[in-house]
């Protein structure tokens, strides 16, 4: 098995690494964009207004609360018949990628703002300082220091995660795994190449991530 | 100065303050006495809105601050607080929390907000502190921080909150110090302490809180030398 391995590796080696190209920009471009919509949905989640916090609620709830493959064929089908044009497959598995996102990192953002010490707020409330300014100035750099490690393990997650949108052939690690195994029969080699390369790529993020949390606390 | 009009407060079904009237005048030193859980420190809390009473009035020069229309940011401003835990912003140096709000609020030029906290700096004897960060201060000096940090807004009032309830015992009279230079020079105070000996030395009238109203108001010596609601006495013979 080990010697079909490197056979396929040394042909088909410029495949693996489009695979890896097209795995790592789908869950940076989720990551990106999640980040982005989570930001917009945790402050909402966090309004005083309690008929604001309704919807960004139902929302963190149901994305959490239903499996990703789910929803994934859902925007599959639903996002061109809801636009009524044909659209990139690409786009529809991107658009449920980052929509899934981005109810995980809404509460890795209202985490990590929540767990500033309440004394912060109060100090600059009793100062006079605004809303904006308080939450820009004082609570968000304070919340970065929360926040960036969870969105780096969301990061991780989210490359795992993009392989169940290979059930459309996007190109991904996953598909590029399919196409090959079919090509060649051989189904469980390829698998574990595809294996191997998640696993670097997951585990030296990591590694990475762990590096940049070090720093940061020396720096505390 | 600031004026409160029966004011009430409930946490839940716990009623804290029932039903309070008080006047602050001008240049006087207020200190709030009593057990803990009398309402204190809600009462405190509730004169710059960072606990929005359940019903009453507090006006501040003259203007109802508990009024949904008013801007209470603008009231704040005037409004110095001082927390038991200090509440400096960590992650900006020791000038930086002084000038950040004048700068963002009061738009005061970065130069002039520079030279003034040094002033403050200087007053509190932390100058040579200013471009290090909260982290390296001890707790006294993390306070008198926190004390010119409100004095740079130039408040009207400055509200203590407990102030060295959470100092090193050494660390208490360089904080007391700074209060009481603050009191003789004329600003408008409000304490609430355990530190007795300092609410009697500094006072103009010292207030004594238990279950959610103030039960006896006086002059120092009234309240510590002659008080006359048995709650005071009880409470004085167990903290004196």
């Amino acid at each position: 098995m080990f010697e079909t391995m490197i056979e396929l590796v040394i042909k088909y080696w410029p495949v693996f690494i489009e695979g890896t190209i097209i795995t790592l920009g789908f869950a940076f471009l989720t990551v990106i964009l999640g980040t982005f919509f989570g930001g917009i949905i945790a402050l909402l989640k966090m309004s005083k207004n309690w008929f604001v916090r309704i919807l960004p609620c139902a929302y963190i709830e149901i994305i959490r609360g239903t499996p990703l493959l789910l929803q994934l064929y859902v925007f599959y089908y639903l996002l061109p018949m809801a636009i009524g044009v044909d659209i990139p497959k690409e786009i529809c598995v991107l658009t449920a990628l980052v929509i899934n996102s981005s109810a995980y990192v809404a509460e890795i953002i209202r985490a990590g703002i929540q767990a500033v010490d309440k004394g912060q707020n109060e100090a600059a409330k009793s100062l006079g300082m605004s809303n904006f300014n308080m939450m820009v100035k004082i609570i968000l750099p304070q919340a970065i220091k929360n926040i960036l490690p969870a969105l780096g393990n969301e990061f991780v997650s989210v490359i795992k995660e993009t392989s169940l949108a290979s059930v459309f052939f996007v190109g991904d690690l996953m598909t590029k795994q399919k196409i090959i195994a079919s090509a060649t029969g051989t189904t469980l080699e390829a698998l574990m190449i595809v294996g191997v390369i998640y696993f670097i790529l997951t585990f030296s993020l990591t590694k990475l991530m762990n590096y940049f949390e070090w720093r940061f606390k020396q720096s505390d | 100065m600031i004026k409160v009009e029966n004011l009430n407060k409930s946490f839940g079904k716990l009623h804290v303050l029932k039903g309070i009237n008080e006047q602050i005048t001008k240049g006087e030193i207020v200190s709030i006495i009593g057990p803990s859980g009398s309402g204190k420190s809600t009462f405190l809390r509730c004169l710059n809105l960072l606990e929005v009473p359940n019903s009453g009035s507090i006006f501040f020069d003259g203007a109802n601050i508990t009024d949904k229309k008013v801007n209470v940011d603008i009231h704040r401003q005037k409004m110095g607080m001082v927390f038991q835990h200090f509440n400096v912003f960590p992650h900006l140096t020791v000038l930086e929390n002084i000038t950040i709000t004048p700068i963002l609020e009061k738009k005061i030029k970065k130069k002039d907000a520079i030279a003034k906290a040094m002033e403050l700096l200087e007053m509190v004897g932390l100058k040579d502190k200013a471009k290090e960060y909260p982290r390296k201060l001890s707790g006294g000096q993390k306070q008198r921080l926190a004390i010119v940090r409100a004095l740079a807004m130039e408040p009207e009032v400055m509200l203590f909150d407990e102030p060295t309830s959470a100092l090193d015992p050494e660390m208490v009279k360089e904080v007391l110090d700074v209060i009481g230079k603050l009191a003789k020079d004329g600003m408008t105070c409000v304490i609430v302490t355990h530190e007795m000996a300092f609410a009697k030395k500094i006072s103009d009238r010292v207030l004594f809180m238990d279950e959610g109203i103030i039960a006896e108001s006086g002059t120092p010596s009234q309240i510590f030398d002659n008080p006359q609601n048995p709650r005071t006495v009880e409470f004085l013979s167990k903290v004196i």
